[in-house]
C-alpha cells in the first residue's frame, strides 16, 4: 500500500494511518500514474519529524474524488540525492524547487532547479534576490527588458525579465519572492487561533473568504466537529460574492489595458456594487471577519440575505449587457482572440489549476472533482470549460462564471429561513494529536490546498498554504511565448495571479 | 452594437459621489472605535488576551489602531467596554495619535505636524507613487478604487503615477518585507524633494501581524519622516481620501 485513501469531505488522518514507503516505490509509481491526467498534484511538502525530514504527497484524483496521501523519510545524508519527479512530469517543479531552497535537497535531473521564493529561512543565505539566475540567451539581434519588482500601477511587486527578438516575446522568466512574510511560519508560532484565522485571510487579501475558509475547514476536521447547515450555506454565499467581485474587477481591468473605457468604469462601477454588498454583511469589503472556525459574528439575517439577492439581481443584469456587448466589439476581439495561448497539453504538463485552466480545456475545479461545503449536496455544480486557452477565453471564462455564481446565491438564499441561529465561533477547540489534516477549497483563482500537522498535544506545528499562483505563474511566462511585448499587460491581466499567495 | 453600449451607459447612470465629505459608510463597517472604562477590568484583559496583534492594553486602557486588523473579536469580548463605530476618518499626522484612549471620541489629526511646504506645494496637485512591500493585495485595490468611477479622488488633482521620477510622494503598503526593502529604498530615493510619506494600513504601520516575522524588516521606516499614518486592513478608500484632503487643506 503505497497511498492512505480519503475525501475532501472526510475527517483530520491519523499520522499513523499514512504510510512510510520507499522513494523508488513511489516514484516508479507516480512516472506510470502521472501519465494519466485524472491525477494532480495538490502538495508536496516536507517537514522535519523525530523521525527525521518526512515528506508528505497529496496527490488529488479527480475521477474517484479520492485524496491519495503518501509519505516517505529518505536517508538525509546520503550523497547521491533523489531522482527527481519534475523530470518525469513538470507539475511537480514547484514543490521540489521549495524544498531544494528550504532543506538543500537535490533532486537529481530536475532541469529548472532555481529559488522559488527567497524564504528567510531558505539553506543558501548566499542566494539572495540580486543574484537570481536568469536564463541567458545570446546573439546580436536579441535585447532583454527587465520590469519590477515595481510596477507601473497599484499591484504587487515580483520582476520579469524578457528575451526579445525586437518586438517579439522569446521568454519570460518570472522572479518573485519580494512579497514572502513567512505567514506559514507564523501560523505555527502561536497557538491563537483567532490570530491563524486572520493570517489565513491575509495570504492573499483579494482572495480572503477562500484562503479563511481553508483556514476553518482544515481546523474542523481537526476537532472532529460538524459544521451546521446554516454555516456551510453562507459561507458558500461568501466564496461565490467573492468569485463575482475578483471576476468582474478582472473584467474592468483587462478592457482597461485596451483602452476600452466604457467596459471599464461600467465593471468598476459593479465590482463596488458587489464588496459593497459584502461590506453590508460584514463590515468588510473583502470579507475580512466573516469566515472564523466553527461560526460566525455575522449570521445572515432576513433583510441581509434580501440585500444580497436584490443587488446580485441587479449585478448579474446589468454585467450581462457588458458580457454580451463585448462579445460583439470588434476591437475587443482583434485584441484577445489568439493572444496569449496557453494550450491544454501545456497546462496540463506545468500542472495549471483554477480559471486558466479550465480555459485552456483542462477541467480543473475541486467544486465538481472533490466537492466541499455547499458542492457536496445544495449545489450540483457545473464546470465551465473553455477550449481555446486564449486571453478571450479566460475573460469569457470570467463572465460566465460571474453569471453561474449569482445563480447559485440566488438559489441558496431563495427560501433561506435563516431561522436557525448559525452558533458563534470557537477559537479553544481541543484538535486531534499526531494528525494531518487538509482542505481544499476552489477560490476564484483556482484550487487552494491547506495542510497541517499536529504533535502528540494537539499544536499546529506544521503549516502549508497553498495558492492557485504557484502553478499558474508559469502558465503566464508560457502565454507570452511569441506574443508582442505589448500584449504582456493583458496577457498578464487575463490570469491575474498572486504575488503574496506565491510568496507567502 | 451602438444600442448594447447605450443599454450599458443607461444601466451604469451616474455613478460618481458629488461630495466626498459626506460620505457615510454602512453600520456594520468597523471604523474608529470608542472604548470605555467602567471599573470592572476583567472583559478587557480577555479582550487584550484574544487580540491577535497586541493592540489592546487593559492597564491604561488603549487601543493601538496602528496595530488593529478591525476584526472586530475585541467588542464581541468586551461589549461593554469597545465599540467599533463606522467613522472611517482615522487617519493621523503623527503615530501616537493612532492609539485610542478611554472616553476618546473624535480623532486628533495635528494640523501642526504638516509641514508648510506640503500645504503650500500639494494643495493643487498631488501625484504619488505606491510601494507595496508585503501588502495582500486588498489594501493595493482599495488604494487603486480611490480614483475609480465612485469615488474619483482624480477630479481633486490627487493620483498615482507610475515613475516616482514624477511623483511628490510614496505611499507604503505591506509590513516591508526583507527582499523588498532595498527596492523600496531605491523609490523612495528617486522621488525628487520635497515629498511626502504616506504609511499605509495597519501592516505598514506597525507591521501589523507580521510584526514579529524574520521575514520583515522595519529598520527602513524608523529613519524617515511620516507625514501621514492610515490605519485599516485593508485601508478604506473613504479614509485614505479624507486624510490626504486634510493633509493638503490650508489654513
Amino acid at each position: 500500500m503505497l497511498y492512505h485513501i480519503t475525501r475532501n469531505t472526510a475527517s483530520a488522518v491519523a499520522l499513523k494511518d499514512i504510510p512510510t514507503v520507499d522513494y523508488i516505490d513511489l516514484y516508479n509509481d507516480l512516472a506510470e500514474r502521472m501519465r494519466d491526467e485524472r491525477y494532480h498534484p495538490a502538495h508536496y511538502f516536507a517537514a522535519q519529524t523525530a523521525e527525521g525530514l518526512r515528506f508528505f504527497l497529496l496527490l488529488l484524483d479527480d475521477r474517484e474524488s479520492t485524496v491519495m496521501i503518501s509519505s516517505f523519510v529518505p536517508d538525509y545524508y546520503s550523497e547521491e540525492g533523489m531522482p527527481s519527479l519534475t523530470a518525469v512530469h513538470p507539475s511537480f517543479h514547484v514543490f521540489e524547487r521549495e524544498m531544494h531552497e528550504l532543506y538543500g535537497i537535490r533532486f537529481n535531473g530536475h532541469p529548472w532547479c532555481k529559488p522559488l521564493r527567497f524564504p528567510w529561512d531558505r539553506r543558501d543565505k548566499n542566494s539572495t534576490m540580486d543574484s537570481y539566475p536568469f536564463y541567458k540567451m545570446s546573439g546580436s539581434s536579441l535585447h532583454e527588458v527587465n520590469v519590477g519588482p515595481i510596477h507601473a500601477g497599484i499591484i504587487e511587486p515580483g520582476a520579469f525579465r524578457f528575451i526579445c527578438n525586437g518586438e517579439q516575446v522569446l521568454h519570460l522568466e518570472i522572479a518573485l519572492g519580494y512579497q514572502h512574510r513567512g505567514v506559514e511560519r507564523e501560523m505555527t508560532r502561536t497557538q491563537n487561533s483567532l490570530r491563524r484565522a486572520l493570517l489565513g485571510e491575509s495570504v492573499a487579501g483579494d482572495t480572503a473568504v477562500a484562503h479563511a475558509t481553508a483556514y476553518a475547514d482544515l481546523v474542523e476536521k481537526l476537532s472532529g466537529g460538524h459544521v451546521g447547515e446554516n454555516l456551510v450555506r453562507e459561507r458558500g454565499v461568501a466564496l461565490e460574492l467573492e468569485r463575482i467581485a475578483m471576476h468582474i474587477a478582472d473584467t474592468g481591468a483587462l478592457s482597461m489595458d485596451i483602452g476600452f473605457q466604457l467596459f471599464q468604469v461600467a465593471c468598476e462601477a459593479l465590482r463596488t456594487m458587489t464588496i459593497n454588498t459584502t461590506q453590508a454583511w460584514c463590515g468588510n469589503r473583502f470579507g475580512k471577519g466573516l469566515i472564523r472556525p466553527f461560526g460566525s459574528f455575522h449570521p445572515l439575517t432576513a433583510d441581509k440575505a434580501a440585500m444580497i439577492r436584490s443587488n446580485i439581481a441587479d449585478i448579474r443584469r446589468r454585467y450581462n449587457e457588458v458580457r454580451l456587448d463585448m462579445k460583439e466589439s470588434p476591437s475587443l476581439l482583434a485584441r484577445f482572440e489568439q493572444c496569449g495561448v496557453v494550450p491544454r497539453e501545456e497546462m496540463l504538463r506545468i500542472g495549471g489549476v483554477g480559471t486558466a485552466a479550465r480555459a485552456s480545456g483542462l477541467l480543473r475545479d475541486l467544486r465538481s472533482t472533490h466537492p466541499f461545503g455547499v458542492y457536496t449536496d445544495m449545489i450540483c455544480h457545473d464546470s465551465i470549460v473553455k477550449r481555446h486557452g486564449d486571453v478571450m477565453a479566460r475573460l469569457m471564462m470570467r463572465c460566465r462564471e460571474v453569471l453561474q455564481s449569482a445563480d447559485y446565491i440566488e438559489s441558496l438564499l431563495s427560501g433561506y429561513e435563516p431561522a436557525a441561529a448559525v452558533p458563534e465561533p470557537r477559537y479553544d477547540v481541543p484538535l486531534a494529536a499526531d494528525a494531518l489534516s487538509f482542505s481544499l477549497v476552489e477560490g476564484w483563482r483556482g484550487e487552494i490546498c491547506h495542510v497541517a500537522l499536529t504533535d502528540a498535544r494537539g499544536s499546529i506545528v506544521k503549516y502549508k498554504i497553498k495558492d492557485p499562483s504557484l502553478h499558474n505563474w508559469l502558465a503566464l511566462a508560457l502565454a507570452v511565448r511569441g506574443e508582442g511585448i505589448s500584449d504582456f499587460p493583458i496577457c498578464n491581466k487575463s490570469f491575474n495571479l498572486s504575488y503574496c499567495g506565491h510568496d507567502l | 452594437m451602438i444600442f448594447g453600449k447605450l443599454r450599458i451607459l443607461h444601466s451604469h447612470g451616474r455613478q460618481y459621489i458629488p461630495d466626498l465629505s459626506k460620505v457615510e459608510l454602512t453600520a456594520e463597517f468597523r471604523g474608529r472605535p470608542v472604548l470605555t472604562e467602567d471599573g470592572d477590568s476583567r472583559d478587557i484583559e480577555r479582550a487584550a488576551a484574544i487580540c491577535p496583534t497586541g493592540a489592546i492594553s487593559p492597564h491604561p486602557f488603549t487601543l493601538d489602531m496602528g496595530r488593529c486588523m478591525f476584526c472586530g473579536e475585541c467588542a464581541r469580548c468586551a461589549p461593554r467596554n469597545i465599540r467599533f463605530t463606522n467613522d472611517y476618518r482615522i487617519g493621523a499626522t503623527r503615530r501616537e495619535d493612532l492609539v485610542i484612549a478611554a472616553g476618546q471620541s473624535a480623532m486628533r489629526f495635528d494640523h501642526s505636524a504638516v509641514r508648510d511646504e506640503v500645504r503650500r506645494m500639494f494643495s493643487r496637485s498631488l501625484h504619488l507613487r505606491e510601494v507595496s512591500a508585503g501588502g495582500d493585495a486588498s489594501i493595493e485595490m482599495e488604494l487603486g478604487a480611490t480614483g475609480n468611477v465612485n469615488f474619483d479622488f482624480g477630479r481633486f488633482g490627487v493620483s498615482f503615477t507610475a515613475s516616482p521620477r514624477h511623483a511628490d510622494g510614496l505611499v507604503l503598503t505591506g509590513p516591508i518585507t526583507k527582499n523588498m526593502a532595498e527596492a523600496l529604498d531605491i523609490c523612495y530615493r528617486a522621488i525628487p524633494e520635497p515629498k511626502i510619506l504616506i504609511v499605509c494600513g495597519s501592516e505598514a504601520c506597525s507591521g501589523g501581524l507580521f510584526a514579529e516575522s524574520e521575514a520583515v524588516d522595519r529598520s527602513w521606516l524608523d529613519s524617515r519622516r511620516v507625514d501621514l499614518w492610515l490605519p485599516g486592513a485593508p485601508t478604506h478608500p473613504m479614509t485614505f481620501i479624507d486624510a490626504v484632503t486634510s493633509l493638503r487643506k490650508k489654513r
